[in-house]
């Protein structure tokens, strides 16, 4: 029961410190784009991390297998719910008009507005699936 | 618990450095980036207290907490995009 718990606490230590690396991310990213690039992904693994080690610590300090099941489902919750979160920001983020870094070379959302906006001006009266 | 003082502090930094990116960000999506990943680390931390309290009522008191805060940053995102 013992290796348990150091597994778990193991699985707290590495999702803390994942949880530190994000948000240093988001301090040293350039725009909104790179920050959330960097600082989404992987405060979900730091979340996965913890929730899931505190589960495993529990189990392993006699507490009963309940912390192990509701602990799972609160980071299945967020591991499903965390890039939905993001993506819609990011989006809001894009159609508001927040202008890239001017590092930044590929702007593949941009490419895929300008080649619908074309295949629609080019061919409105050809009709029908192409 | 020998080391939860230093989970503790990993997160205090984590927060205080997401509360400066919430503060000092030029524009309005930074400070929502830093909110989202706010409430990240604040589920984290109210599982954390479940275990240091030994009350398992605190885990779902961070599930619903984590629903909400998924429910008000997409109602942020999408009064941003001007849908709301």
């Amino acid at each position: 029961m013992n290796a348990l718990a150091a597994l778990g606490e193991a699985l707290v230590l590495i999702g803390t410190f994942f949880y530190f690396l994000s948000t240093l991310g988001l301090i040293r990213m350039p725009d909104v784009y790179n920050r959330m690039q960097t600082s989404t992904k992987s405060a979900t693994l730091g979340s996965l991390g913890v929730i899931i080690g505190v589960g495993v610590w529990a189990v392993g300090n006699g507490l009963s297998w309940a912390w192990l099941v509701k602990a799972t489902v609160i980071a299945v919750f967020l591991l499903l719910t965390n890039p939905i979160s993001a993506h819609a920001l990011i989006r809001a983020a894009y159609m508001s008009g927040i202008p890239l870094w001017h590092g930044s070379v590929v702007d593949k959302y941009r490419e895929h507005l300008e080649a619908k906006e074309k295949a629609e001006t080019d061919a409105p009266l050809e009709g029908g699936e192409e | 618990m020998i080391g939860v003082g230093i989970y503790l502090a990993l997160i205090a930094i984590a927060t205080l450095l997401s509360m400066y990116r919430f503060m000092v960000g030029p524009t309005t999506p930074d400070r929502l980036v830093a909110v989202d990943i706010m409430t990240t680390i604040t589920t984290g931390l109210m599982v954390l207290f479940a275990l240091y309290y030994k009350r398992i009522i605190f885990l779902d008191v961070a599930l619903v907490y984590a629903m909400l805060a998924f429910g008000g940053v997409i109602a942020f995102a999408r009064y941003m995009e001007g849908g709301l």
